[in-house]
């Protein structure tokens, strides 16, 4: 809501001198917040990182309510921003009423296509890094029971959780995975309090490594995988440092690369489809200082060699979202 | 289902009902009093950010705690002004106190922490202990008694034990003391009330006052107990579950505990179990999520008796000259 006050004004300002200003480019957060640790995060630190390196500035905009997403989209093109990027799958449908009104625009979607002359579609093989914290998940099990926490049971969820089961099957084809959803409203993306109480409820099944892919959900997870002594893993950012010793690892998700790349390439970016897998390092496992204790050598190296395995074809983790179905299941 | 797996479902209910019983309480006290409150979940979200950002700046739970009754209470005299003084409608200045902590908290909260509108995550002293109950250990292996005993009562917050505590002195104030007496006359026939001399404007406030204290404690089990700081929102329509609570308790103390066990139970099943099979049939989580409503729907149509409110609830007093 501050950040909110000052774009008010300046966009209203900028209505005067659009045509004036060299066009800047703009970044919509999604629901869930410029600041949740996790998949807006990561976008605000690839947006931080460019204005770092290269002293330009961008508008950013945080909605407030789901019924924003068009208003402030509009808003940003209007404005003059070129080219802008928005995040989430959920604003698929919101470029698709935007993006053709301004064709000299060029929008960015993270996370979700949109088949539009103007529009670049930026997705990420989560399934693929999923694999991989779900082999590190099975070695670093000793109970036989690994689990999952999702946002809302969304394909690209499901994407998650299905990479997961495999990579844990791949190492241990015994393996108990439990999996739970939060929630069916944007509400799931934001409740730690739930998130927690699942977390608890999966600890007490057994599970000692619990993997989240649930936005702020996921801080209540991971907090509660700490206070039982057991591995979580975090999700899109590197959360290693929130519970160092706790968090096994995170999931990563470059989302700042694909926010940094376009900010770089400026109006009038390559359009069309953008896949950010294991290959063009779009997904990933974070080693940090906060986490490399409890990966050992061996850990690494199976990871590592997987990683090659997918990289060159030889592994295919299947991707739930293309039928729907999940093998390890 | 086997008696471990209940044991842990009923743990996570007792932990889950604690912020529905005290606003359950709250609410119930207050339309006693002839003031609905529709605020219930606001305050408990003010009570929830004041626990977790005093918390973490004093570094004592307990303090963040007295913080977030102080707020509540600040809330709740807002409504007293809005609705008993001035006579305005009760149901809005209620709706109104909830759009305001939505908006306020996050806002606060961005200035202070500069974190989008949470606070930071709270550890060691700013968040509330475990207790584990005296002999919890020595008892654990008896068999029946231990698991109750070691595995449901002990080794939560202090909070959840004062929450239980709340229901039979409710009870007691209510009942068995002038002051309930006159509480409850006051929802009733505030007129007579006043022929007898007794300000109905005075115990109104003293109504509401106390919902704020306890959804103050509410909102601080939220941010502190359950989770490890305050998130934008989280209260999560707890408010409004421990609204419907009271209704299907009918407005009294030990049938509100019944109440907020029973949709703490359902919480805590949905949140264990994803799918659940009943005579071969698979209930969806959604229809357990949904089930409080649906029941109180139910009660409100009168299909299991009849909920009938305080007989002056929701009507200002004006007095006759």
């Amino acid at each position: 809501m501050t950040s909110l006050k000052p774009l008010l004004g300046a966009a209203s300002a900028l209505g005067l001198t659009a045509s004036l200003a060299h066009a800047e480019p703009a970044l919509m957060f999604d629901l869930g917040g410029k600041f949740d640790k996790s998949f807006n995060e990561a976008a605000y630190n690839g947006a931080e990182r460019w204005r770092e390196e290269t002293g330009g500035s961008y508008r950013e905009i945080e909605m407030q309510a789901a019924a924003q997403r068009v208003q402030f989209a509009r808003r940003l093109a209007e404005a003059g921003s070129n080219p802008v990027v928005v995040l989430g799958f959920q604003n698929a449908p919101t470029l698709e009423e935007v993006a053709p009104d301004y064709p000299d625009t060029s929008f960015v979607l993270i996370d979700a296509v949109v088949d539009l002359p103007n529009v670049r579609s930026v997705i990420f093989a989560e399934h693929e890094g999923s694999y991989l914290v779900g082999m590190l998940a099975a070695m670093a099990n000793e109970t036989g029971t690994i689990s999952f926490v999702g946002g809302m049971e969304i394909p690209l969820i499901a994407a998650f959780a299905c990479g997961y089961a495999q990579g844990a099957r791949a190492v241990n084809p015994d393996i108990e995975i439990i999996v739970n959803y939060t929630g069916d409203t944007p509400a799931a993306w934001n409740d730690p309090v739930r998130g927690g109480e699942i977390a608890r409820a999966q600890i007490s099944q057994g599970s000692d490594v619990v993997f989240a892919a649930a936005g702020g959900t996921g801080l209540g997870v991971l907090q509660a995988a700490e206070d039982a002594e057991v591995f979580s893993i975090g999700v899109d950012s590197n959360q290693n440092h929130l519970h160092p010793g706790s968090v096994l690892t995170s999931m990563l998700k470059l989302v700042d690369q694909a926010v940094y790349d376009a900010f770089t390439e400026g109006p009038g970016l390559e359009t069309g489809v953008v896949m950010m897998d294991l290959a063009a390092d779009g997904v990933g496992y974070a080693l940090d200082e906060h986490n490399e204790h409890l990966i050992s050598a061996e850990m690494q190296d199976a990871v590592e060699e997987a990683k090659a395995a997918i990289i060159a074809g030889d592994l295919i983790v299947h991707d739930y979202r293309t039928d729907s179905t999940c093998p390890a299941f | 289902m086997d008696f471990a797996i209940l044991v842990q479902v009923l743990e996570s209910t007792l932990r889950l009902a604690t912020p529905l019983l005290f606003a359950c309480l709250a609410g119930l006290i207050s339309e006693r009093a002839g003031v609905f409150d529709i605020g219930l979940e606001g305050k408990m979200l003010a009570g929830a950010f004041m626990a977790a950002a005093i918390a973490f700046v004093s570094g004592n739970v307990w303090i963040g705690v007295a913080a977030a009754v102080g707020v509540s209470v600040v809330m709740s005299l807002i409504h007293g002004v809005a609705s008993i003084t001035f006579r305005g409608n009760q149901l809005i200045s209620g709706v109104a106190i909830n759009f305001l902590a939505a908006g306020i908290t996050v806002v606060i909260a961005q200035n202070w922490f500069r974190q989008g509108g949470r606070t930071p995550s709270l550890s060691g002293d700013m968040r509330m202990q475990r207790i584990d109950l005296p002999f919890a250990e020595a008892l654990r292996d008896v068999p029946v008694l231990g698991p109750i005993y070691h595995g449901i009562l002990s080794g939560h917050g202090l909070l959840v034990y004062v929450g239980l505590l709340c229901v039979p002195l409710t009870w007691y104030m209510l009942f068995r003391t002038r002051f309930g007496l006159r509480l409850r006359a006051v929802g009733e026939n505030p007129a007579a009330v006043d022929t007898a001399g007794i300000s109905v404007i005075g115990m109104r406030y003293g109504a509401v006052a106390i919902c704020g204290v306890l959804c103050g404690l509410a909102g601080a089990y939220l941010s502190t107990g359950l989770s490890a700081g305050f998130v934008q929102d989280m209260s999560a329509g707890r408010g409004f579950i421990a609204l419907a609570a009271m209704i299907f308790a009918k407005w009294r103390p030990w049938h509100a505990l019944g109440a907020v066990w029973l949709f703490g139970l359902l919480e805590a099943v949905a949140n264990r179990f994803q799918n659940i099979e009943i005579l071969g049939l698979a209930v969806p989580v959604q229809a357990m999520q949904a089930l409080p409503y649906i029941l109180t729907v139910v009660i409100l149509a009168g299909f299991v008796g009849k909920a009938i409110p305080p007989r002056a609830g929701g009507s200002a007093y004006v007095k006759e000259h």
